[in-house]
């Protein structure tokens, strides 16, 4: 279990994360929603040691400030928004380096094995700067998955903290790395993702924190979080939550508020 | 998205599977040993006096003694130059690679960036004030202050510019070399200061030492700066796995386990380590940092585990090429040899900076 209490962020001087209360069970994937700017992104950095906080991240009974840069790396791999990577290294290469920083550093072939995964079989030997941005960001999944290849560890659950892993995909990858992050989360293992699509996580999450303005609105169950009322004061704008007739998640629409138009209508010219 | 522009899946001869530059990486090691062994053959061989290696090879296989002219030119001459071109090439090109690692940046070269200024500033102090020192002293440990010293005016520089240059984990390219130019003029200008005291005999040694050369090599000056570019060497290794996990950034770095900042203080002191005793002894020699690293990560890739050792064989066969032509091709005069590395690498340098347009996000 991750469980963060009074998480306090701020960067010169200016408080982006206020008393944060975060929990997060293996075996889950939890989701972390909200306005741009709400500190998101911020939260996951702070979880993952990545920005320094106030108050206490404890990794299944760990306080993550007590262990070794390396002792981490074997519990929890972290995926970025995005990479420039300052070589021109192959994308084999690229996932080696997340094979060679985990615990299965000597098991080459898992390699090949997480870039199948991620649908990029047959894209080894291709420069990874010269990829699509939607490319890079499955290369960089594939590179986060062989460093915590093993849901489970040890008797321990690894983790995987994603910083919106979907943004930069189409439709049909967006399913697949949902599913494959849901399936680590089934076989044992915790997810904690950053996420833009709400009904991407409506369909995939077993719980969703929403943030707004650096605080922690609430964290439940996605039918008890994404409702009308939360959303609306969380985003700032009118969101009508209905139920999506096949999968029985909770299905999003965005109203076009029939407020006074913000531009005047102007006859055309002569 | 720069989805038109798609290079064909890359494959490389003698790769066991695509993307895998492994197997290519320790073939080109072998090639390059094979032209280090040449390359310092020919070194010994050929030179402004007629002693040729071979004839000299055959004298002695004969049974016969070599003159005392050949012992000389050989043992006292070629070999310690020999020696020193192999060390200090590699050592430049060696903490090139690791700072451009570092910096997560081709272009860092620590001649380029100040460091070798630094370096410089370090030399000049200790050959300056080091006639201040006791007699006793200088005497015990006159030889291994002026490595010494460029090593810590090197070490002082590269420390100021990355403090310049990052901040949150983030290394801006244009920083560095600004920082790197005002470095560089902030050491001239000391340097300079340090020259208006010098006295006849000082000002002999700088001017010698300024050109750029590897003329003076003897087996005093190789004994004082071999420790600390050997120290450098030993430790380069240690930062590969390190150093390929920076290049996806820092965080990323941290968050694969590597100790960011023990990482970085030694690739620090490696750089200046290696900077600082090759500036000690032979000046300034451009471009060999840049270069090398550069043309062996386009061919077999920027993986350190290799880049750092074929770099290490590929600097010193360059330098000590280049040394081989800088004092044959207007014998019996010399042409410094920083001249000619400036000449190839120059234009080479020009070539990375357009090829690198897109990666580089100047």
């Amino acid at each position: 279990m991750l469980h963060a209490t009074r998480l306090e962020v701020s960067l010169s001087e200016r408080p982006i994360l206020r008393d944060v209360e975060f929990r997060a069970r293996p075996g889950q994937l939890t989701a972390i929603v909200g306005p741009n700017g709400s500190g998101k992104t911020t939260l996951l950095r702070a979880l993952t040691g990545e920005t320094p906080f106030t108050g206490r991240v404890e990794l299944d009974g760990d306080d993550i400030t007590a262990l070794k840069p390396w002792q981490l790396a074997a519990r929890r791999a972290v995926l970025p928004q995005a990479t420039r990577l300052a070589f021109p290294f192959t994308v084999l290469e690229v996932v080696r380096i997340g094979l060679s920083c985990g615990r299965e550093g000597g098991r080459e072939s898992l390699a090949e094995a997480a870039l199948a995964r991620v649908g990029l079989s047959g894209f080894e030997g291709r420069l990874f700067h010269e990829l699509s941005g939607g490319e890079q960001q499955r290369t960089q999944l594939a590179r986060v998955l062989v460093q915590v290849w093993n849901p489970v560890a040890d008797g321990l659950p690894c983790w995987l903290f994603l910083d919106e892993p979907v943004a930069s995909l189409d439709i049909g990858q967006q399913l697949e790395v949902m599913r494959l992050a849901r399936d680590f989360a089934t076989a044992g293992g915790g997810v904690i993702a950053v996420m833009h699509d709400l009904n991407l996580t409506a369909m995939f999450a077993d719980s969703v924190a929403v943030m707004r303005e650096g605080h922690l609105m609430q964290q439940g169950p996605p039918g008890e979080v994404l409702t009308d009322g939360c959303l609306s004061t969380a985003y700032g704008c009118r969101v009508r939550v209905n139920v999506a007739p096949t999968a029985g998640a909770p299905f999003l629409l965005p109203h076009a508020c029939a407020e006074a138009p913000r531009f005047e209508r102007s006859a055309p010219g002569p | 998205m720069n989805e038109t522009v798609i290079s064909p899946g890359l494959t490389w001869p003698g790769s066991s599977g695509a993307g895998d530059r492994r197997r290519l990486a320790a073939r080109t090691s072998l090639a390059l040993i094979v032209l280090l062994l040449l390359v310092s053959i020919v070194s010994l061989g050929i030179g402004a006096a007629d002693a040729s290696f071979w004839h000299s090879l055959v004298t002695v296989a004969r049974g016969d003694e070599l003159s005392a002219l050949e012992r000389v030119i050989l043992f006292d001459i070629r070999l310690p130059r020999l020696a020193m071109g192999l060390l200090v090439g590699a050592a430049l090109a060696v903490s090139g690679a690791v700072m451009q690692g570092l910096f997560r940046n081709p272009l860092a070269d620590p001649g380029l960036v100040g460091v070798g200024a630094g370096a410089g500033l370090g030399a000049i102090i200790a050959i300056v004030l080091g006639a201040s020192l006791p007699a006793a002293v200088s005497l015990a440990i006159g030889h291994y202050i002026v490595p010494v010293a460029a090593f810590i005016g090197g070490w002082v520089a590269t420390l100021v510019l990355y403090q310049v240059s990052t901040s949150r984990g983030r290394t801006s390219v244009a920083m560095m070399l600004l920082a790197g130019i005002a470095l560089g003029a902030l050491a001239a200008a000391l340097s300079g200061i340090l020259v208006y005291l010098a006295n006849d005999a000082q000002l002999r040694d700088l001017t010698f030492w300024g050109l750029g050369s590897l003329a003076g090599a003897t087996w005093g000056k190789l004994m004082a700066a071999a420790p600390l570019i050997l120290l450098a060497m030993a430790a380069a290794p240690f930062l590969a796995r390190s150093l390929n996990a920076l290049a996806l950034g820092e965080a990323a770095a941290a968050h694969l386990g590597i100790p960011i900042q023990r990482m970085k203080m030694l690739a620090v002191v490696v750089v200046a380590m290696a900077t600082g005793a090759a500036v000690a002894v032979s000046g300034g020699i451009g471009f060999i940092g840049i270069v090398v690293p550069h043309l062996l990560r386009i061919s077999v890739g920027p993986d350190h585990r290799y880049l750092l050792l074929n770099s290490a064989l590929l600097g010193a066969s360059l330098l000590v090429l280049a040394d081989t032509i800088s004092r044959t091709i207007i014998a019996p005069a010399e042409l410094p040899i920083g001249i000619l590395t400036a000449v190839i690498g120059g234009p080479v340098f020009i070539w990375i900076l357009l090829r690198n347009r897109g990666l580089l996000n100047l």
